[in-house]
């Protein structure tokens, strides 16, 4: 599982400030990036619907409050056809109830919250492994760097999905092995990204400058080097988020996601796939929630990524099927 | 170029054998019950012990690992544990129809990625060019479940229920019984599984597209006179496929290991779908089995993609 991002993010040590004129002002590759992404129409907007998802996921015990439906609720009277089906969308269930009878509107606010708490926390893991793989790799170099690039290899060839199901089978579905899991699974390609810039860069001047004065390695290397690869780095997460969102999904809907009561949207899809004939709701919703989010994610992504290099049209791979 | 081969041959194997360690380490960190499956509910200790034996599972893992590996070096992976199938037997029924998916879809993949990244491409911000990138980005942040239950609710509930029964859900006929049927029991799948990765292609060639007609040699070639379809397709498409035949190697080649989603969704038993049903019964030797040929098809997707590459672009030396 990847993301392949613009090779040519290159611009990091773009960052001079020019002294002699004063009405220049020396903006940062950040402050650069972030005027692009401001004055991105498209970016703004999925901006703004990753902040509505993130919003009705921290107030999901409002929406059951308003709706007076906790998530795993059953409601076997109101919330049944009387041959025990899921009811269609009504003032009471305003996206209709599943196959238990239960608020799909309640259940997909909490579902927003495994979705984004997953994407954003295996990111998080999968970006500082892989930079710290990759700058310990790139930085040090001879037979470090051979053990970890070897490393790296290994992991890209696994066959991420089949290894992830028996991984999981053997620990147990829970919130925590999805995540490790799919950390596990996912760092290398940072590493990979991350090792081949530090190469670049240690050869640099102002690094070999810092060795001369006597800083530390570790000064150099987190100090240092750090700053001028995040960009990449910071692009490939961004769009690595809604890849964990779908993988995680995915692993839901093979039974491999949470304990039964916990509401997510995969575990959901996969519920409702046995009621695509009767119950259309029950389907459609959670979809419609999984899609905007991914895409939402996705275009923002794209938008990052185009915010700090706005030459590279680049490309994004697929998620290992 | 035979040493570099021979180096990538070898570096296969040694990340091959690594698997297999790693599979078997998972496999017997937790305790398994297969021979209490196998016994039956009313077992007693003594015949428990008799089908581990038989089995061999009464012998410690190490020894245990170093049997399969001498019999892996001989071409044999063991048996299943459930029905004393040879694993080769099962990989062989598998196979054929993760191929008949993967190489299906791949045709239909290429065809739609590379013809609407070059459209993109040639004429960029035009309406044309932003349909087919919002419809690539949708397609992309699409997950395959939700494709594939969506194409079967859609093209053959909705349509079966409308009187039309082009398209059946699911299940597999062998090409060499019915390839009509075949074809026909294929189509959803194959594009399902198409249309998520012709998202990756289009977006691919439309980049390589754009970088590609930026060159000196393009305005060239316009510059003699040639057609601008001829420039097109002959000079610019040429160079700018070749990050798509990476892209497409290193596809094909996870993908002729198992399609778990699709071949779940679809319930066709191939290699994916053995995979899972393997793990959920701790079928150890169907499991290393299919983990081994899904892993050695990268590896050799991988060989194969360098190699490409180096026959593609001149200037690629491989050493």
């Amino acid at each position: 599982m990847s993301v392949r991002t613009g090779s040519r993010a290159s611009q990091t040590h773009a960052q001079s400030t020019a002294e002699v004129p004063p009405a220049v002002v020396g903006r940062s590759v950040w402050a650069l990036a972030w005027r692009r992404l401001r004055r991105d129409r498209m970016a703004m907007i999925s901006l703004g619907v990753i902040v509505l998802i993130i919003l009705l996921a921290i107030g999901a015990p409002l929406v059951a409050a308003v709706t007076g439906h906790p998530p795993n609720q059953q409601y076997r009277t109101a919330g049944l056809s009387p041959e025990g089906l899921p009811m269609p969308p009504s003032s009471k269930f305003w996206l209709g109830t599943d196959d238990l009878g239960r608020d799909i509107l309640v259940r997909i606010a909490y579902g927003a919250r495994i979705s984004l708490l997953v994407g954003v926390v295996a990111t998080g893991i999968t970006v500082v492994t892989g930079a710290v793989v990759g700058l310990i790799s790139g930085f040090f170099g001879g037979w470090i760097d051979s053990v970890l690039a070897r490393l790296i290899d290994v992991i890209l060839s696994l066959p991420f999905i089949l290894l992830a199901i028996a991984l999981v089978s053997i620990t147990g579905p829970s919130l925590t092995v999805t995540i490790l899991v799919i950390g596990f699974f996912s760092w290398a390609a940072v590493a990979r990204i991350v090792r081949g810039q530090v190469f670049s860069i240690r050869e640099r001047e102002y690094i070999q400058a810092a060795r001369v004065i006597g800083v530390r390695p570790w000064r150099i290397m987190f100090v240092e080097i750090l700053p001028n690869v995040m960009a990449p780095v910071i692009v490939y997460a961004s769009l690595l988020v809604p890849v964990v969102i779908v993988t995680q999904a995915t692993l839901s809907y093979l039974g491999l996601g949470l304990a039964p009561p916990t509401a997510d949207w995969g575990g959901m899809l996969s519920d409702a796939q046995g009621y695509y004939t009767t119950s259309w709701w029950f389907i459609i919703f959670p979809g419609l929630a999984l899609v905007i989010t991914t895409l939402a994610f996705n275009l923002f992504g794209d938008s990052v990524r185009d915010a700090f290099d706005p030459r590279a049209e680049q490309l994004v791979e697929s998620w290992g099927e | 170029m035979w040493g570099y081969l021979l180096r990538r041959i070898l570096q296969g194997v040694f990340v091959l054998w690594l698997i297999t360690v790693a599979v078997f380490a998972l496999f017997f960190l937790v305790p398994n019950n297969v021979a209490r499956t196998l016994a039956g509910r009313q077992a007693t200790p003594k015949t428990i012990a008799i089908v581990e034996h038989r089995l061999g599972l009464d012998q410690p893992a190490w020894k245990q690992y170093l049997t399969f590996l001498n019999n892996a070096i001989h071409g044999n992976l063991g048996y299943d544990y459930y029905h004393q199938v040879p694993v080769t037997h099962v990989i062989g029924q598998a196979f054929p129809i993760t191929l008949s998916l993967a190489l299906g879809a791949a045709v239909i993949w290429m065809v739609l990625g590379v013809f609407s990244g070059v459209l993109s491409a040639v004429h960029p911000r035009s309406v044309a060019d932003r349909s087919v990138t919002g419809f690539a980005l949708f397609f992309y942040s699409m997950p395959s479940f939700l494709l594939g239950i969506m194409m079967i609710y859609l093209l053959y509930y909705r349509l079966t229920l409308a009187g039309i029964t082009w398209f059946p859900a699911g299940d597999y006929v062998p090409f060499s019984q019915d390839p009509k049927s075949w074809a026909q029991h294929m189509i959803l799948p194959w594009f399902t599984l198409a249309l998520l990765l012709a998202a990756t292609y289009t977006r691919l060639t439309r980049s390589s597209m754009l970088d590609v007609l930026g060159e000196d040699y393009i305005r060239t070639a316009r510059a003699k006179g040639l057609k601008e379809r001829r420039v097109i397709y002959r000079h610019a498409l040429r160079s700018a496929l070749t990050p798509v035949v990476t892209q497409f190697g290193i596809d094909i080649g996870q993908l002729i290991g198992g399609v778990v989603v699709v071949e779940t969704v679809f319930s066709l038993p191939g290699l994916g779908k053995t995979a899972v049903d393997a793990i959920n019964q701790q079928d150890l030797p169907v499991i290393i089995g299919v983990v081994l040929i899904a892993a050695a098809a990268v590896v050799i997707a991988n060989i194969v993609v360098d190699f490409a590459y180096a026959a593609l672009d001149p200037r690629v030396r491989l050493a």
